[in-house]
């Protein structure tokens, strides 16, 4: 009853929590120093840490070599990045000849801005997707060169580095992708012998590998054709890519068939449109933006794969970086040269997974 | 409007099913129709460059050397008597269990049925091979083999360096799937960086590096690294001990077989007497007791099941031992890496999957961490990570193939020599095809059977 009442403010400093539960020590206690173990853990990881940290630095950067001249490397002990202060030209375009190389450039622009537009909600437009299918026209016009422009015809052999490596994946994206979403309803139709043709398109490429598909469309394409067609390398290289991934993207899209409501088809018919109708106004739209996060993730993939490309005799990003280190003044130049093609394949990768997923939370946040 | 006119039959155009017949006929006709086209181009092709067709090319002479070569048994004799109980075993197991479930009593939920099929499946095969590997012969592939010979060397080599791949990847994806989830800061960033390092770089880029760029630049045969006691690492590959087996192989794999089925048998023991009494019986120990201690006691008295040869070195190379080539090493650690950090992420959401209440739950009845994990998360966890771990699987078997590049002889590799030396172009690429399409289906089915397995059974 007498129980000493005691002051209020002591009750609340009382009520705060320990010193030692807040701030720097707070947090490095709860999230490094828990247990005995956790701090050998925290320990042993820093250490790895800094070992790597280090040497990443002593070897990049310390000891590295800068310029554009082998004798910048004399006697360095760590990366040599005057190799791609000379030959940075190469890992980008190739062998493409020198005076034509704003061409590249122009439409590397060219799919810059159209990234870019569609990063922004406001210009993502019908008229965008319409953008993206005819941008391999002015592309590859610029790139082949045309003689309506006025360009000089520049031999796709000579096509190479970052340039191809894009040349190849924006190709595969924008044919393989239609063509994916045809075999996605294909194998969702009511016909049987569409089903089972889309079926079979799709388990079978499914179960092989890339490369045996690219050998397949580099030695046995020119077969199929009559004896007059023959399509050079790259081209063979993106029907490959392009039908290969048709498969894959057809299995993500059929994800987002299988996501869809009921219903939707139902009332859709209930109105009366026609196959055709529901599929394009009612079906799609909600499908494909369903599948959005998945299919970057099948972009990403095939953007990597087209590396594949170096093993049947194109010279893309990859396959550039090892004829690269066969240059008589940077003989053995092999980690540099793959380090920075793959710097390269990271960024590009690495942006569009973050887009990819800065897309999905807005969805998310949308949706709930 | 016709008096007496047919109650408004529609134009027979517009009838659903004759439409869905024409144009599936539309479409039969013009896949057909491309591939006769494609079919006769082909043929006019081959016939002006002189190419015939067939696939008698498989029993003509290779030519080619191999660098990595497991010797093939014969398909006769023992081979033939080993293979022949393997598959009878497998099938009477199958068979077996369909009789069983069908009086809706499977096989392994009884202790005998169990043994049984246990039996049939190992035992059995076991037990052939014993007895006649004496008899067994194996086949060397020389440059004087057949191209046949050649893929079935580029075949097995695939499913060596896939099958070793994928069991380090899986080890690999577990930790760094676990170090994502840790309470330690640096623990979770470190794995957070190998993920998002690993992933966005293209394999192959990754395989030609470590081959190129590591392997490659080690030192050479004289200043090789040392791993561990034995255990070399130079620009020639990796060095290990070989194991030989010894008199005392037999009787210790007879024994491991025999304290499998016991500790089985008291597992199932323990627990029908927990449920009826409610009481447990010590089980973990009692079981590694038996793993360990009846092939420790075969070892004991019959002798040890192998000897080690160590690698030394003589002259200009290490004789002795075995050898993991650096195409090998590089192609392992690329696939493994690689597929790690997907199946890291896989294990990541499964766990993650598991909503927290389940643990808390788990906790509340009273269960302590191990069985929380083992008894509630986990099996849950489960259904989720095992469809896309097969992808993984499947994906990483098919990536094998990237071994070409770094000239590992596996399949695409020998069947691109093959390819070149005899021109057969069709029947090889088909061939490769057929073989990849097979091992895919293959693994998703078992795969597939696991998974049913484990799926919630829902009424």
């Amino acid at each position: 009853m007498t129980a000493p009442v005691s002051n209020p403010q002591a009750l609340a400093a009382d009520d705060a929590p320990p010193r030692r539960e807040i701030g720097v020590w707070g947090w490095a206690r709860r999230n490094l120093f828990r247990t005995w173990y956790d701090t050998l853990l925290t320990l042993c990881f820093g250490w790895l840490f800094y070992r790597i940290v280090a040497g990443l630095i002593g070897w990049g950067i310390v000891q590295a070599g800068f310029g554009t001249t082998p004798k910048a490397c004399a006697g360095s002990q760590g990366a040599c990045w005057a190799f791609i202060g000379d030959l940075w030209p190469l890992f980008f375009v190739g062998a493409y000849p020198h005076d034509a190389r704003w061409r590249p450039a122009l439409a590397l622009l060219l799919v810059v801005a159209l990234g870019l537009l569609t990063l922004w909600r406001r210009t993502r437009t019908r008229w965008l997707l319409a953008c993206w299918l005819l941008a391999p026209l002015p592309i590859l016009a610029l790139i082949g060169g045309s003689a309506t422009l006025g360009l000089a015809a520049v031999d796709s052999g000579l096509w190479g580095g970052l340039m191809l490596t894009l040349l190849l994946a924006v190709v595969g994206i924008v044919f393989g992708f239609p063509l994916g979403v045809v075999l996605a309803l294909g194998r969702r139709s009511r016909l049987p012998v569409i089903r089972a043709l889309s079926v079979g398109y799709i388990e079978l490429i499914r179960g092989v590998p890339l490369i045996t598909v690219l050998f397949m469309a580099s030695i046995m394409l020119p077969l199929f054709f009559p004896s007059g067609f023959n399509p050079d390398k790259v081209l063979r290289a993106m029907i490959g890519i392009t039908l290969f991934y048709a498969a894959y993207m057809a299995e993500v899209v059929r994800g987002g068939l299988q996501g869809l409501a009921r219903g939707q088809e139902e009332a859709a018919a209930a109105l009366g449109l026609t196959y055709w109708q529901t599929t394009a106004f009612i079906v799609l739209p909600q499908a494909l933006r369903i599948v959005i996060p998945p299919m970057v993730g099948t972009f990403i993939a095939l953007l990597k794969d087209t590396s594949l490309v170096a093993i049947v005799g194109l010279f893309d990003l990859l396959g550039i970086a090892r004829t690269a280190t066969a240059n008589p003044n940077w003989l053995g130049r092999i980690v540099e040269a793959y380090v920075f093609a793959g710097i390269i394949y990271w960024v590009l990768c690495f942006s569009m997974s973050q887009a990819s997923r800065r897309l999905e939370l807005r969805f998310q946040t949308r949706a709930g | 409007m016709a008096e007496g006119a047919p109650i408004s039959r529609s134009a027979i155009w517009r009838n659903a099913q004759v439409r869905a017949v024409f144009y599936q006929a539309v479409v039969l006709a013009g896949a057909v129709g491309a591939g006769f086209v494609i079919f006769q181009n082909t043929l006019t092709n081959l016939r002006q460059r002189g190419i015939s067709s067939g696939f008698g090319f498989l029993r003509n002479e290779a030519g080619f050397g191999i660098a990595e070569v497991v010797p093939i048994p014969r398909l006769e004799g023992g081979f033939l008597a080993f293979m022949a109980a393997a598959l009878g075993g497998l099938l009477v197991v199958i068979l077996l269990a369909w009789v069983a479930g069908r009086r809706r009593r499977p096989l392994w939920s009884s202790g005998w049925g169990m043994a049984a099929s246990l039996a049939l499946l190992l035992l059995l095969p076991g037990a052939v091979l014993y007895v006649t590997h004496g008899t067994i012969r194996t086949e060397t592939y020389t440059e004087q083999s057949t191209y046949g010979t050649a893929l079935i060397v580029g075949l097995i080599n695939t499913v060596l360096v896939s099958l070793v791949s994928c069991v380090l990847a899986t080890v690999l994806g577990l930790l760094i799937g676990i170090a994502r989830l840790s309470s330690n800061f640096l623990v979770r960033r470190f794995a957070t960086l190998y993920v998002e390092v690993v992933r966005n770089i293209p394999l192959l880029l990754q395989i030609v590096f470590w081959y190129f760029a590591v392997i490659q630049t080690l030192p050479s045969v004289r200043q090789s690294i040392v791993v561990a006691p034995n255990v070399f690492l130079n620009n020639r590959g990796v060095y290990l001990p070989r194991p030989e087996a010894e008199a005392g192989l037999a009787p210790m794999l007879l024994a491991l077989f025999l304290a499998v089925i016991a500790a089985m048998l008291w597992t199932r023991h323990a627990r029908a007497e927990r449920d009826r009494t409610g009481r447990q019986l010590p089980v973990v120990l009692p079981a590694l007791g038996m793993l360990i201690g009846l092939p420790a006691l075969s070892g004991l008295v019959l002798g040890a099941p192998f000897t080690l040869a160590h690698p030394e070195l003589r002259g200009f190379n290490f004789q002795g031992g075995m050898v993991l080539t650096p195409e090998y090493t590089a192609l392992v650690l690329g696939l493994s890496v690689f597929h790690g950090s997907y199946i890291a992420e896989i294990v990541r959401s499964g766990i993650e999957a598991v909503s927290k209440g389940q643990r808390e739950a788990a906790q509340a009845l009273g269960l302590r961490g191990g069985h929380v994990m083992r008894l509630v998360i986990l099996p849950q966890a489960l259904r989720v990570i095992i469809p896309p771990q097969t992808s993984q699987y499947l994906s990483l078997t098919k990536n094998s193939s990237l071994g070409v590049a770094i000239a590992y002889p596996e399949l695409v590799s020998v069947a691109g020599t093959t390819l070149n030396q005899s021109g057969q172009a069709i029947e090889v690429i088909g061939i490769t095809m057929a073989v990849y399409l097979t091992i895919s289906l293959l693994i998703s089915m078992g795969m597939n059977w696991y998974n049913a397995r484990v799926q919630l059974v829902q009424r």
